[in-house]
């Protein structure tokens, strides 16, 4: 694992692939953070939402992309990380999590991140300003 | 339709950052990363304890904004921020409490659709901000007719 100090604009963080998407991962997220709206668990609801499956929480995506980030957690912490959701994940989706560092301004490094799915479509896309610590 | 709430407040909820809670999350979203689940090594890090996922604010409770009714089906979660000061840690106690920063509507192909902005606010227990974050939700002209009845 190379520091994020020692990164230049233009390279990326190791890719990370996802096991396919299956109901327990969907499941266990609403579990573990309160949100049980039905169009992520059970079929018949997302069918009457007007969707063709289940669809996994926006945020489910958000907190998995930023598992880039945690092996960092020595060298400074994740400061401001925003998220537009793009395109919906449904299960048996491949997502792919990805980094590119895009910009460095004293302490802090800014990566553009995104989730991508087996078609390459971006799901997710946003930015991950990280902020090193210098003491 | 929710212009009127503009600037409205939840009242402040104590939250703690749960052990339990922070590993159902951590494996959740599949990262049982050692820094916040082991004991050990939150022990022998920069932090000298475990500390939660940037995304874990999401279990907090925020109280409720009086009057707000949102409907829990047919909403699009558009856009979603954190800033933090520093990373949460486990154990401590966190003031969670959110408010309405704005409402907007635009057309779109979907017809006219409402953009309701949420900010929420984690304070530590002298009253010092540790996150805040952003929760930007589409309203569809489907669940605005039903809303408007």
């Amino acid at each position: 694992m190379i520091a994020i100090e020692k990164l230049h604009i233009g390279d990326e963080l190791e890719d990370i692939q996802l096991e396919p998407v299956n109901r327990l991962n969907l499941i266990k997220y609403a579990g573990a953070s309160g949100d049980y709206n039905p169009i992520h668990t059970i079929d018949s609801e997302a069918a009457k939402a007007g969707l063709p499956g289940i669809i996994a929480h926006g945020m489910w995506t958000m907190g998995n992309l930023a598992k880039l980030f945690s092996s960092y957690y020595q060298e400074g912490f994740i400061q401001d990380y925003t998220i537009r959701f793009k395109g919906m994940v449904f299960l048996n989706d491949v997502i792919t999590l990805k980094a590119e560092l895009t910009e460095k301004n004293g302490s802090i490094s800014r990566f553009e991140v995104k989730a991508v799915n087996q078609n390459g479509n971006e799901v997710i896309k946003g930015d991950v300003f990280f902020n090193t610590y210098y003491d | 339709m929710f212009q009127q709430h503009i600037g409205k407040r939840s009242k402040k909820v104590k939250n703690i950052v749960e052990r339990g809670a922070i590993k159902k999350f951590a494996e959740a979203i599949g990262d049982m990363h050692p820094i916040f689940v082991d004991e050990e090594t939150g022990r022998n890090s920069r932090y000298n304890r475990n500390i939660a996922p940037p995304t874990f604010p999401r279990v907090f409770d925020y109280g409720t904004i009086e009057g707000l009714n949102l409907p829990n089906k047919g909403l699009i979660h558009g856009e979603q921020t954190y800033h933090y000061e520093r990373p949460l840690l486990v154990g401590e106690e966190i003031i969670c409490y959110s408010e309405v920063k704005n409402y907007f509507e635009k057309k779109g192909t979907h017809g006219e659709m409402g953009f309701l902005v949420l900010e929420s606010f984690g304070e530590d227990e002298m009253g010092k901000v540790v996150f805040t974050s952003t929760q930007t939700v589409i309203i569809t002209e489907a669940v605005r007719k039903v809303l408007i009845g």
